[in-house]
């Protein structure tokens, strides 16, 4: 049976994480519920001409997409698979307002055009010119991991393919202000490096994007093997725990092997029972990992927890601000990553060191 | 030949019907679904001819047995509907007895409800339940919700190639062992957004469409929901399914030519109809009909034309035609759709005509199949193609 390895993976968001080499040095520490990322210098990536037209989202994707590929060593992959619980929200939105204030009309075509969800990858294929596979996933805080099942199913059918898998999404301003309205953001601004220790409803709202480049076979620059993903929609906290712990059995291992977890705990006081509960039981005695009071909340922002799994196999070594609790691996094999958004599109993955 | 996915239900609503039945005596008796817009509130209301669903959501709530405090879109109703009737049909009441996943397309997801609230939010606190209809996802849940199916769910949105793409994840899915039974399809209701963004496109047609016609003028927009079910042969066998069908073929590729337009030589397209074939093991003289794409815009037409002429060459092009003109075209719900109508051309032997064509295009030398006609079928394929330079093809075989 073929395997799955991330290659390569890039990343941006609220902090410097588009530079590899740096792991967390430096934290910025919000005071607002909602914050943008960090951008990168994209003229690096992106000719002017073609930035000019591109929303926030697109920019993060193509810089991001670019930098994977380069750090995997392929220039031309075999599928492209993104995912993205917004989709290119600024254009959307704008393209909306004008129709709303102006009774439809007076509208131009640009908007529309990169409104679509799949623009991204729409716009990466483009830039390529890569001829293959393209799917867009948008299934909130899942998106990014129902296309990296995508993926998996893709290298099961051929082992040879190089597969470029990403997770984007970006603030709008009027669509994300809502929802402070609807309870999924918090009301007052707080400080957010204290996040998980608000005891309130709702959470913070921020953006990112992250690619990986999938493969196979084991290369020499392999950062670390997906063992298994999976997701699911509805559940309970023991369903989940059960699904954790079926998912840990089916690769032959047991929670003793599990050296870290990384959880998507995002302070909000109604739903973060789904990782206490874990973190009470059957974590207990494992090393938990938290990022969102560090880079936000947003659909695809499980995607970062990859990023960082590939970072500690790397580094051996965790930033301090991530722990949340005493327990300290004494090096990282195996680390199984968990998140849901409102008790709804749970994801469950297992990486393994190679 | 590959053996492919055992199709064992499929559930739809569009403007030509609300259930199979329905769709197929429309179709049979060459009644099409295009009209004005009756309901959605806009100010193009005389400038384009639509297909509608000519129901109000207060129909469809009351279809469905929603409360009065639902947050469900439009296009999570008619999705609701339409996956109900897939259920239905494949003789499913327990979604949970095997492994279950649902995947439905969509491109605009609630965007109706969006667009109708959107600057009320701040003011009316009972309108909030919708902002989140703003994520696409939000409607596939409303339905996967509905219908009880909790574990695997997923949305694709590669604009009007969605349900082409959920279908054949499906059966990829299926195919692997991964899970043993799909509901997968699409949904797309009609919203102000998509009728002025094809609108400032310059690509909707005042009058009916008239796909592959030399003097096409553009597309009608439509509304429909369509799913099918797949299930492992294992399930088949052992509960002794009936199969409708089978999705033996399937491809994906990408122009990489444009966001919105297709290339002139129609790669992306070619790819996509000349990988299907491989995966199904058919060769070009196993096709018998061609569903198309065929939106009857100036650029698809030309396009999807041109890459049928590279593939089957220009005077062996198997017969063909689009039922865009019946139902519009119904953007990320399309895929789905047209595999309902392919699979039912295999049952009933019936090729369902290509309406409103009078003039062969300049182009190439292409007349589609006007008349309704029978004609033995065992392989349809059928095309979707969308913005972001999406290309899908499907091969359905009985």
């Amino acid at each position: 049976m073929s395997g799955c390895y991330i290659n390569g993976i890039a990343n941006i968001s609220a902090q410097s994480t588009s530079d590899f080499d740096q792991f967390l040095d430096e934290i910025i520490a919000y005071k607002e519920v909602i914050f943008k990322s960090i951008d990168p210098d994209y003229k690096k990536y992106i000719k002017p001409a073609a930035m000019r037209r591109m929303s926030k989202s697109v920019k993060m994707g193509v810089t991001t997409s670019k930098m994977a590929l380069a750090s995997s060593g392929i220039e031309m992959p075999d599928a492209i698979i993104t995912g993205t619980g917004m989709g290119c929200k600024q254009d959307s939105e704008k393209f909306l307002e004008k129709i709303l204030y102006n009774d439809e009309q007076f509208l131009t075509p640009t908007l529309f055009i990169q409104s679509t969800h799949n623009t991204v990858g729409g716009q990466i294929a483009l830039g390529l010119g890569c001829k293959s596979y393209n799917v867009t996933y948008v299934q909130g805080a899942a998106s990014f991991e129902t296309s990296l099942i995508d993926a998996q199913l893709m290298l099961s059918e051929a082992p040879k393919k190089n597969i470029l898998v990403g997770g984007i999404d970006e603030i709008a301003k009027n669509s994300t202000l809502l929802h402070t309205l609807d309870g999924h953001i918090k009301q007052e601004d707080i400080n957010v490096l204290e996040l998980l220790e608000s005891k309130t409803s709702g959470t913070v709202c921020s953006e990112g994007a992250t690619f990986a480049v999938l493969g196979a076979e084991k290369q020499d620059h392999s950062l670390c093997r997906m063992m298994d993903v999976e997701t699911r929609n509805i559940a309970s906290p023991q369903d989940i725990k059960e699904d954790i712990l079926a998912l840990i059995e089916k690769q032959g291992l047991t929670l003793n092997d599990i050296d870290a977890v990384i959880l998507g705990n995002n302070g909000d006081v109604s739903f973060d029972h789904y990782f206490e509960n874990l973190q009470n039981s059957i974590f207990s005695n494992i090393e938990q990992l938290c990022y969102k009071h560090v880079i936000g909340e947003y659909h695809t922002a499980s995607a970062f927890s990859y990023w960082l799994a590939c970072k500690i196999f790397k580094v051996n070594n965790v930033p301090s601000i991530l722990r949340v609790n005493n327990i300290e691996a004494k090096e990282y094999k195996n680390i199984l990553l968990y998140n849901q958004y409102r008790a709804k599109n749970h994801s469950i993955a297992l990486l393994q060191r190679c | 030949m590959n053996k492919g996915v055992a199709i064992t239900g499929m559930g739809i609503i569009s403007s030509i019907g609300d259930n199979v039945e329905e769709n197929l005596n429309a179709l049979k008796s060459v009644s099409h679904g295009i009209s004005r817009i009756e309901f959605l509130e806009t100010r193009q209301r005389d400038a384009i001819m639509v297909g509608e669903i000519k129901k109000t959501n207060e129909d469809f709530v009351k279809e469905l047995g929603l409360d009065s405090d639902n947050s469900f879109s439009r296009t999570a109703m008619i999705g609701a509907i339409a996956a109900k009737e897939a259920l239905k049909s494949a003789n499913i009441t327990d979604p949970d007895e095997y492994r279950t996943g649902f995947v439905s397309g969509t491109s605009v997801g609630g965007m109706d409800m969006t667009e109708q609230y959107y600057l009320g939010y701040h003011e009316t606190k009972e309108y909030r339940r919708y902002i989140e209809a703003q994520h696409a996802g939000f409607t596939t849940q409303s339905i996967s919700k509905y219908i009880g199916i909790n574990g695997y769910v997923s949305t694709i949105s590669t604009a009007c190639s969605s349900a082409a793409n959920a279908i054949m994840l499906g059966a990829r899915l299926i195919k692997a062992g991964k899970i043993d039974r799909m509901v997968v399809g699409g949904t797309d209701a009609l919203s102000k957004f998509t009728i002025n963004g094809f609108g400032t496109l310059m690509i909707l047609s005042d009058s009916a469409c008239t796909p592959f016609d030399n003097n096409r003028k553009g597309l009608n927009l439509g509304e429909a929901a369509a799913y099918i079910v797949l299930e492992s042969e294992d399930i088949v066998e052992k509960d002794n399914k009936e199969v409708l069908g089978r999705v033996s073929g399937w491809a994906n590729a990408n122009d990489a030519y444009h966001q919105t337009a297709s290339s002139s030589n129609g790669e992306g397209a070619y790819l996509a109809m000349k990988e299907a074939m491989e995966i199904a093991g058919l060769s070009i003289d196993n096709i018998d009909y061609i569903n198309a794409h065929g939106t009857a815009t100036p650029n698809n037409d030309l396009s999807e034309g041109v890459a049928m002429t590279r593939i089957f060459g220009e005077d062996k092009v198997p017969v063909f035609s689009s039922t865009k003109a019946f139902t519009g075209h119904t953007l990320a719900a399309a895929g789905s759709v047209e595999a309902i109508y392919s699979i039912l051309s295999i049952r009933e032997n019936l090729i369902f005509p290509n309406l409103n064509f009078q003039t062969q295009m300049e182009e190439f030398d292409l007349i589609p199949q006007t008349k309704l006609i029978s004609k033995n079928i065992k392989t349809v394929l059928s095309n979707s193609f969308g913005f972001g330079g999406n290309c899908s093809t499907l091969i359905f075989t009985k």
